[in-house]
């Protein structure tokens, strides 16, 4: 470690994978309601379920998106750390907010959550993603400026790299468009219309910046490679993120009660997304193959590949399957809709945290790399995880293509219940293979505790 | 990449597209907003709705439902739900659900509301299906 308030990060990336590891347990809980529909109800019925699922998911990759900056930004700035003790006091906060607010998802029913969290001071609750209670959200951003304050102030004080100008770009954008989210009109659509300002322009853009950034960083460490060619690059893919991904929000505008030229200009810039999740590709393989050492740390640099591989896949080539408007207007809202949902988040976000993880973990231990014994198993988890996570989607796929036929393209459409009983097999296939996710899930965590022959700190 | 496509053209691109971008978004955004009155029926929502988004919102229904397609695909879409069931089919389906669920079906929670909350409820439904959302969803199955 270069620098030692760097080990701020640490905390942050062993609460990410535990959450990950709740997030992963209720995904299993869900995938089961979906074949045996009163599975622990009324205790746990799905939509409790589902918000904790997805809730985990976003609270364990801002665990993971801040730990990678408090790790990242004192080595691009050549600094330490504006503040270490803010870095950890905001750690505990936002871990005892996170759990407290999972416990009233599952201690009371949530219109009680929102009648004791003051919903009716300023109503923003019950909206897809943005289920937190007003506390919570208001702690998100507490929690968000106090960290965009550290981090900034460090890159203020240090170096400033294309590389830490992009993650600040995104990490502010994070914040601001987070803002969206308190903003809840009666008018619903009005209401969806902000609301894609807070889901959209995060993953389908300022995320990205944030993903660029690492995957750049990262790559600097492990392949050597000249940083002038390597921020050139991370320049070129975030331009190419914005100018399609900002545009790319009419995607969302097809069927709400907004005008239909968005139909025009979603289908386009959106079927250009996929371009900078290629170029992102492209940059990972090019970048190993034109290395000029060979890292210890194999492991970090599979992770790395695979995230440029599994996102064009999961964002770009899942993304526009389904997102020109002719298509869309039978696809809205299916299965198919879940399958690029989770293969997305997986390739893009979770893959480049736990890529983040696995190149930081080993040096705040003491060591360049794990032992190799622990970086096979890692990659057993590697692949474990992700060929689940294809299947995931090929079997979620594989139901909507037979759902958007049977309920809304045939002559005689069925109803909802009617077609999803026929769809039950590809189901069964999915569950079973988010349990082949959860054993790659337990490998990973197994590979932290594998000694063996360590590679020497640099 | 050759040497003379440098640092700096690739970081002024980036400045310059991501700008002109969001303006080009902004100014979307706003034309949409002066033509949504004619299309989300602004002029029609009442208390008795505003007060069905609410109950819709506080219990959750889009963390199983769709409403005009977004939401969790566990069960059906809402926003035509009326053209199916009617009010009263509707209000009684939400009343009859039992309380510890269907035995192997998926099941949705007994909320207990009042007649005036189910009401708020399918006024809530109705202004939805209402909105012109281009057509969608394809059929009445939703």
């Amino acid at each position: 470690m270069q620098y030692q308030s760097q080990a701020v990060a640490k905390p942050y990336f062993i609460a990410a994978i535990g959450l990950f590891v709740g997030q992963i347990l209720f995904g299993l809980i869900l995938g089961l309601q979906y074949v045996l529909g009163d599975f622990l109800f009324p205790e746990i019925p799905f939509n409790v379920a589902r918000m904790v699922h997805t809730n985990l998911l976003i609270v364990w990759l801002l665990f993971g998106f801040m730990g990678g900056a408090y790790y990242m930004i004192p080595e691009e700035s050549e600094t330490e750390l504006f503040s270490p003790k803010l870095a950890l006091a905001m750690f505990w906060i936002f871990l005892v907010a996170g759990a407290a607010t999972i416990v009233g998802y599952l201690a009371v029913p949530y219109a009680t959550l929102a009648e004791l969290t003051g919903n009716n001071i300023l109503e923003t609750m019950g909206r897809e993603f943005l289920e937190q209670p007003l506390p919570t959200k208001l702690g998100i951003v507490v929690v968000a400026l106090a960290f965009l304050f550290n981090i900034t102030m460090t890159v203020l004080k240090g170096k400033k790299t294309a590389i830490a100008t992009v993650l600040l770009i995104g990490l502010w954008g994070l914040a601001v468009f987070f803002l969206f989210s308190f903003y809840n009109p009666v008018n619903v659509v009005l209401d969806k219309f902000f609301w894609w300002w807070t889901v959209h322009l995060w993953v389908e853009g300022v995320w990205e910046l944030i993903l660029g950034s690492f995957l750049a960083f990262v790559l600097i460490k492990t392949t050597g490679v000249d940083r002038e060619v390597i921020e050139k690059w991370l320049y070129v893919i975030v331009t190419l993120t914005l100018i399609t991904g900002i545009i790319g929000t009419g995607h969302h505008y097809y069927w709400i009660g907004t005008p239909e030229y968005w139909q025009w200009w979603g289908s386009i810039f959106s079927a250009l997304e996929p371009i900078p999740f290629f170029a992102m590709t492209v940059f990972a393989f090019n970048m190993v193959n034109r290395r000029r050492r060979d890292h210890p740390n194999k492991a970090a640099v599979l992770w790395a590949l695979g995230c440029g591989v599994m996102a064009f896949l999961g964002a770009g080539v899942w993304g526009f399957l389904h997102t020109l408007a002719p298509v869309n207007y039978y696809t809205h809202g299916t299965q198919i809709t879940a399958a690029h949902g989770h293969m997305a988040f997986y390739g893009a976000y979770v893959m480049v945290v736990l890529m983040m993880i696995s190149y930081a973990m080993p040096i705040m231990r003491g060591r360049a790399a794990n032992s190799n014994k622990s970086q096979v198993i890692e990659m057993w988890a590697f692949w474990l995880m992700t060929i689940a996570m294809v299947f995931i989607t090929l079997f979620l796929t594989a139901a909507g293509i037979l759902q958007v036929w049977l309920q809304r393209a045939s002559d005689a459409p069925l109803p909802f219940m009617v077609a999803q009983d026929k769809i039950a097999l590809f189901y069964w296939m999915r569950e079973w293979s988010g349990v082949v996710f959860l054993i790659g899930l337990i490998l990973y965590i197994l590979s932290f505790f594998v000694g063996g022959k360590e590679e020497k700190a640099a | 990449m050759s040497g003379a496509f440098t640092k700096s053209m690739a970081r002024n691109i980036f400045y310059g597209g991501t700008v002109f971008f969001f303006l080009l978004f902004l100014a979307l955004s706003f034309d949409t907003h002066s033509q949504l009155p004619k299309r989300d029926m602004r002029a029609n929502i009442t208390p008795q709705i505003a007060e069905g988004k609410k109950l819709w919102e506080v219990n959750n229904c889009i963390g199983c439902h769709t409403l005009m397609g977004e939401g969790a695909y566990f069960a059906p879409e809402l926003a035509n739900v009326v053209v199916r069931y009617g009010d009263e089919g509707t209000k009684a389906f939400i009343q009859s659900r039992p309380k510890e669920g269907i035995p192997g079906r998926r099941s949705m929670p007994q909320f207990n509301f009042t007649d005036e909350q189910l009401d708020a409820i399918v006024a809530f439904l109705k202004h939805v299906n209402s909105i012109n959302d281009a057509n969608w969803p394809p059929n009445d199955q939703g």
